[in-house]
């Protein structure tokens, strides 16, 4: 599961280019800050790499390998 | 609202997640790899202490690491951590300091820790740049860059960090970009575990204030992309002539050296050594 904290995120679009699957998209919508964020567009081309996760510099995202993607 | 997923490291900060960096800092990732070593090492956080220098990444422990930390004066966190370290020689010390703090005001502590091999972890975030005062030219501008002081750009020529670390007697030195965040974590959790002086460089992106000189402004995903095209490993980088590494990023794990005297051991054994004399 991809889990992502939207008001938390500064919308430096890292996770998204870092993901090989293109499972991310930025929102339309803007957060708290102002700020379009990631939105999972594609969770089932998901392959738990982390790499959203790791390279988030605000630490807004979370990947959490429970078996059930 | 509040993630309902808990970050996996939300345990090693004192409140709630909340880095006042800009958006796509490098400091995060760096920050992100650093709390994964630990993880990864299986020592008690409270048996970590840290010390920052000034400069913004200085603010990667402070405050938000929930264990020990100094935010010491500019280009001092080695001399801070080499007195603590003496204090307490138990304890494993990171210090984290910018290329600015490091190499300028803090040349001379960075040059004679890495003599000493004292046991310390450095963590050299390197920007290229002094960033939170707004984007002043550093030891490590790359030549010809146009920064604040330098709007004609720089005619100066950059230090290597990791040259200089090997030259002045580290026993272990490395080099990594924010693109290679798996990389660094694993040489993090080495050189926690390292006896002696490591130093680890980070070439990592500011994409405000390093980024305007590149007219990537705010654009951190280009600046990362940007050290994925020029890193080259350290293995591959020898078999190439010096004109072809022009521009290039070299990465990787230079030196580890063991069996070098630490400085807190030959203390330790000269105060032994006297205790023994007294005894007699
Ligand atoms: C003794 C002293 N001199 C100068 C300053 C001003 N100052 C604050 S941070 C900094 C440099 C920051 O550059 P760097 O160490 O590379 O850190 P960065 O912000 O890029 O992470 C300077 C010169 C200071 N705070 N104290
Ligand atoms: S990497 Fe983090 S801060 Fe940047 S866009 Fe993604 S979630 Fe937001
Ligand atoms: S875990 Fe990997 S594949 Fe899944 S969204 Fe994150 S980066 Fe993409
Ligand atoms: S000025 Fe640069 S180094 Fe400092 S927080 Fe902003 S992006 Fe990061
Ligand atoms: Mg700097």
């Amino acid at each position: 599961m991809i889990h992502i904290d939207k008001d938390t995120c500064k919308g430096c679009g890292i996770c998204i280019a870092v993901c090989p699957k293109s499972v991310l998209e930025f929102s339309k919508e803007l957060n708290q800050k102002g700020v379009n964020y990631p939105e999972v567009v594609n969770e089932k081309k998901c392959i738990l790499c982390e790499n959203c996760m790791i390279y988030c510099p605000d630490f807004a995202v979370v990947v959490k390998k429970d078996g059930k993607k | 609202m509040v993630n309902p997923v808990t970050h996996n490291l939300k345990k090693y900060f004192r409140g709630e997640i909340n880095y006042t960096t800009c958006p796509g800092c490098g400091n995060g990732i760096v920050a992100q790899a650093i709390l994964w070593a630990i993880d990864d090492s299986g020592i008690d956080f409270d048996n970590y202490a840290f010390v920052s220098g000034i400069g913004c990444s200085g603010w990667i422990p402070s405050p938000a690491f929930n264990t020990d930390v100094l935010h010491v004066t500019h280009g001092r966190a080695i001399a801070f951590a080499t007195g603590l370290k003496l204090a307490a020689p138990n304890m494993k010390i990171i210090v984290t300091a910018g290329d600015g703090d490091t190499s300028a005001i803090g040349g001379n502590h960075f040059i004679h820790a890495c003599r000493r091999n004292i046991d310390l972890t450095m963590i050299c975030v390197n920007n290229q740049i002094y960033g939170m005062t707004g984007g002043q030219i550093a030891p490590t501008t790359p030549y010809l860059s146009k920064t604040t002081t330098t709007p004609y750009g720089s005619v100066e020529r950059p230090f290597d960090l990791s040259k200089i670390a090997i030259a002045a007697g580290a026993t272990f030195v490395a080099r990594w970009t924010t693109f290679q965040a798996r990389q660094l974590r694993k040489t993090i959790a080495k050189a926690i575990l390292h006896p002696g002086f490591s130093f680890v460089e980070i070439i990592s992106q500011c994409p405000v204030q390093y980024g305007k000189v590149l007219k990537k402004r705010n654009d951190a995903v280009a600046m990362l992309m940007d050290y994925k095209e020029r890193s080259i490993n350290l293995k591959k980088a020898r078999e190439l002539q010096k004109s072809e590494l022009k521009d290039k990023i070299i990465v990787g794990e230079f030196v580890e050296e063991r069996n070098v005297p630490e400085l807190t051991q030959e203390i330790n054994r000269l105060r032994e050594e006297a205790l023994q004399k007294c005894q007699r």
